[in-house]
């Protein structure tokens, strides 16, 4: 794919790669710079492989002061930088470019402190999603937000994403659950932003950070909330004749006051893909399957499980299954949890990421499949049901450029469809490059140049990840006055 | 003499907003102005109120969202959510008394605007986790919006936060939108009385670390527990620990239980049914034991374990009282008058420990001569000044209030 434009690089930048990367070489040492090209082709694409761009070097610090010399060489020079985490980002928010910097924090993945009294733990921005979860685990412990990618995915790309997961629902997504950062400003110097406290002075600048897609400076430790785990949770499987049946059964269980840890649909091209790879005994004969997981004690499982069952009884299910032993539970998610990685098995697949209010979910699945099969594609929907957070999966032929370009463009309809039914762009992957020229669905030029203007802030020159978020036109007026 | 607006429409509001922008005249933004007496003093030309602005524009309970002009009464707000068997679950506290406001009269914008929450919030998260969108004016005369009205969204800056706790020196909130959550179906409380505080916030961080989820965590020192409107518990003349669960009826029961074996190394542990338990947390969320006093009075916030290290370093200097809230992390301490309120103690004891610590009542002379809110670290003082001239460039939102500089 190349739809989406890229700045012109700075060539005189590029000019100068050999000397740029002796210095950074003297800052933080040989081993963390990667000057040559087939290290730097490593880093050329993110989650979203469709784009590709070898970047001008790239510095893996090993601690925050690194971290700051960096930063303060590239504003003294000028020189573009793009943060990166683990790579997972699936809207091309680690995209290289030519002219700019990577620094990756991979190498920054130490837990520095577990505090079970306050329950927090602090720990380095590069350590993985799941890394967190598993320190704590021993005592009982879990990190709560819960990407796809949490095996994978690092703390710092979740902050700059304000990534979610299944599990939202209940415990909300990274940024009700971090704490306290500590940000390098391109600059260099390093600010602390909030703590182990549960609310900090001022204005609130950590909910400004979290989500702010690597623009404002880079996040290379935090303190995050852990939460003591559940009893135990177990979840079920319902299955229905139509998506509006499922969607009225989730209405149907929120309004009777029961908020599930989680609440996941599928349509049908989805539970047959999942199914194939993870053999879970998801039911292939239903149109909307529905994975709703509860917590609790056994009783308090078995209690709330029968409860649900009573209160989707009127949207007619043509399957019940409750896990019975922690090998269901374990496919039942395996399936859910695999479900791109499964779709990839059969095809390239283009991972959308909108939401819509739940009580739109029929109609708009019906608009989805008009618009994919308009343009020839097959799609298989995956929805958050609980928190309205869909995500199309849009099959198309690698190999076709033809194909490719309708996938994107099929996206595109797709996410301005989500935005006229009430919902947003993006729930939890983040805008990037992927969604960059789509803002003004979303904002007027008014309200972009505020936003950008807060980026002008933290980065007077538009150093730090710039060509992305924000369409290339009409930057101007977000200038530093 | 102050001039008083109160706009009736949001085009109205940002006109006034533009006129004042272009004319440098400084104005006092408030919604029913019961948080008035909170804050630096300032000195502006007119009050403007979003007062008339009022209305819930869209309440889905099984999307479990609502959305509500700035202005609607938060009693009209909770009412409506009530009627659904839904609430607001960070449970915004009643702070107006404590300051000479009226009671039950916030408005809903004013919550957001100063990101008031209650015990449950350290189970629920703060105002600040639960809105989800906002339209608003900035203090230049720029209508925006920002989030929307889905629990998920990453679409832009999350603007929506930065406004929460910014008192109205930002921009103008016309409209929030916030998730709303079920109420329990039932709710108990756990009381022990008369343990010193480090070993009380002990207990409730082994409360808080069970799986049984419990959302409120407090202690009471004796002295602010016998102004507790419950006359049996205020007569007990002790200091008061109260943990509150909420659940399933069927869960209740089971859960009493088990907490009570995690506290019995701490005392002979106390269980208030359901009734009692509503009212003695309502208590906590109007605040009763803070008010009926004009001491000063800080908002201390800090680890939660930390609590009791900042109580005992405040009382080596002055006398104190302190209410424990969020399982310690949230320390209200009434302290006796003095030139500075003892600001400048307080906060040598919050910078050994962590935290912050602002003033929530004071004398007006007392408020215009210590920082009221936690003065800010330089490199994110000017962060915060820059982002003010963003949002309100000629710096007319109720200027001062919280910081002398912006």
């Amino acid at each position: 794919m190349s739809m989406i434009a890229m700045p012109a690089p700075d060539q005189a930048i590029i000019a100068r790669r050999g000397s740029i990367v002796r210095d950074l070489e003297r800052l933080i040492g040989a081993k963390a710079v990667i000057g040559d090209e087939d290290g730097r082709r490593a880093f050329e694409t993110d989650g979203l492989t469709a784009y590709r761009c070898k970047p001008l070097a790239v510095v893996l610090p090993g601690t925050t002061d690194e971290v700051s010399r960096v930063l303060a060489y590239c504003h003294q020079h000028k020189i573009k930088v793009v943060a990166r985490g683990a790579g997972t980002s699936l809207c091309g928010g680690a995209l290289p470019a030519e002219d700019a910097l990577v620094i990756g924090v991979s190498k920054m993945n130490k837990v520095l402190n577990i505090d079970y009294a306050n329950r927090t733990a602090r720990v380095e921005a590069g350590i993985t999603n799941l890394g967190i979860s598993a320190a704590v685990a021993p005592k009982g412990f879990f990190y709560a937000p819960d990407p796809s990618s949490q095996l994978a995915c690092s703390l710092g790309g979740n902050i700059a994403m304000n990534s979610g997961g299944a599990h939202c629902l209940k415990y909300g997504v990274t940024t009700n659950n971090v704490l306290g950062l500590k940000m390098v400003l391109i600059d260099g110097r390093v600010v602390d932003i909030g703590g182990a406290h549960l609310d900090q002075p001022g204005f609130d600048l950590l909910g400004l950070i979290i989500g702010s897609e690597g623009q404002f400076g880079i996040v290379t430790e935090a303190t995050v909330r852990i939460l003591r785990s559940a009893e135990g949770a177990r979840p079920m499987l319902l299955g229905f004749g139509s998506s509006e049946a499922a969607g009225r059964a989730v209405s149907a269980i929120i309004a009777a006051g029961i908020i599930p840890v989680a609440i996941e649909f599928m349509d049908k091209p989805a539970i047959h893909v999942c199914e194939a790879f993870a053999k879970a005994g998801y039911p292939l004969d239903v149109e909307a399957l529905l994975i709703i997981e509860v917590e609790g004690s056994e009783d308090e499982i078995s209690a709330l499980l029968g409860h649900i069952v009573t209160l989707v009884q009127p949207f007619a299910p043509s399957v019940i299954r409750i896990s019975e032993s922690p090998e269901q539970t374990a496919a039942i998610w395996k399936g859910r949890k695999s479900a791109f990685g499964a779709i990839g098995r059969i095809s390239e697949y283009y991972c959308m990421d909108g939401t819509i209010p739940l009580g739109r979910m029929p109609e708009v699945l019906t608009k989805i499949s008009q618009i994919c099969s308009s343009y020839g594609l097959r799609v298989a929907n995956i929805f958050h049901a609980g928190d309205g957070n869909l995500h199309p999966l849009i099959l198309y032929e690698a190999n076709d450029p033809d194909q490719v370009e309708k996938a994107e463009l099929c996206g595109a309809e797709i996410l301005k469809l989500c935005v006229a039914v009430g919902g947003c762009l993006t729930g939890e992957h983040g805008v990037g490059v992927e969604k960059r020229d789509l803002m003004r669905v979303q904002f007027s030029q008014d309200e972009l140049v505020m936003q950008m203007r807060i980026k002008t802030i933290f980065d007077p020159h538009w150093l730090l990840n710039p060509a992305k978020v924000f369409p290339l036109d009409g930057r101007e007026a977000a200038a530093a006055a | 003499m102050q001039s008083y607006l109160k706009p009736a429409t949001e085009w109205e509001l940002q006109r006034t907003l533009l006129d004042a922008s272009a004319s440098n005249t400084p104005v006092e933004i408030v919604g029913n102005g019961t948080k008035r007496g909170i804050g630096r003093e300032m000195q502006t030309a007119a009050q403007i109120t979003t007062a008339s602005l009022t209305g819930v524009r869209l309440y889905e309970p099984t999307e479990l969202v609502m959305s509500a002009r700035a202005g609607t009464p938060l009693a009209r707000v909770e009412s409506d959510l009530a009627s659904r068997g839904q609430m607001l679950a960070f449970e915004p506290i009643d702070i107006a008394p404590l300051v000479g406001g009226e009671r039950g009269a916030a408005s809903i914008g004013s919550v957001f605007a100063t990101n008031l929450s209650g015990s449950r919030r350290i189970s629920a998260g703060a105002a600040r986790d639960h809105i989800l969108g906002i339209k608003a004016i900035s203090g230049g005369g720029q209508s925006f919006h920002s989030g929307g009205r889905v629990m998920k969204n990453v679409t832009g800056y999350d603007l929506s936060r930065a406004l929460c706790g910014s008192w109205g020196t930002l921009a103008v909130l016309t409209e929030v939108t916030f998730k709303v959550l079920p109420m329990a179906q039932e709710t108990a409380t756990l009381l022990l009385f008369n343990i010193d505080d480090a070993i009380a916030v002990e207990a409730l961080a082994q409360a808080m670390g069970s799986p049984y989820e419990v959302s409120g965590a407090v202690h009471i020192q004796a002295p602010l527990a016998a102004r507790l409107w419950h006359q049996g518990l205020a007569g007990e003349r002790q200091s008061i620990t109260a943990l509150r669960i909420e659940n399933f009826s069927t869960s209740i029961a089971y859960r009493t239980e088990r907490l009570k074996a995690v506290l019995k190394a701490y005392g002979e542990v106390h269980v208030l049914d359901h009734d009692m338990s509503i009212s003695f947390w309502d208590e906590m969320r109007q605040l009763s034991v803070l008010q009926g006093s004009s001491a000063p009075l800080w908002r201390i916030s800090t680890a939660p374990h930390a609590g009791p290290k900042v109580v005992a370093g405040i009382t080596r200097f002055m006398d104190c009282n302190a209410f424990y809230d969020w399982s310690g992390g949230l320390i209200w301490a009434e302290v006796l008058p003095t030139a500075d309120a003892g600001a400048a103690d307080i906060r040598r004891v919050i910078a050994s420990v962590g935290g912050h610590a602002t003033l929530i009542r004071g004398q007006p002379a007392v408020r215009s001569a210590v920082e009221v809110f936690q003065p800010l670290e330089p490199a994110l003082a000017e962060i915060s000044r820059n982002l003010k001239s963003v949002f309100d460039p000629a710096g007319i939102l109720n200027p001062g209030r919280m910081y002398a500089a912006f």
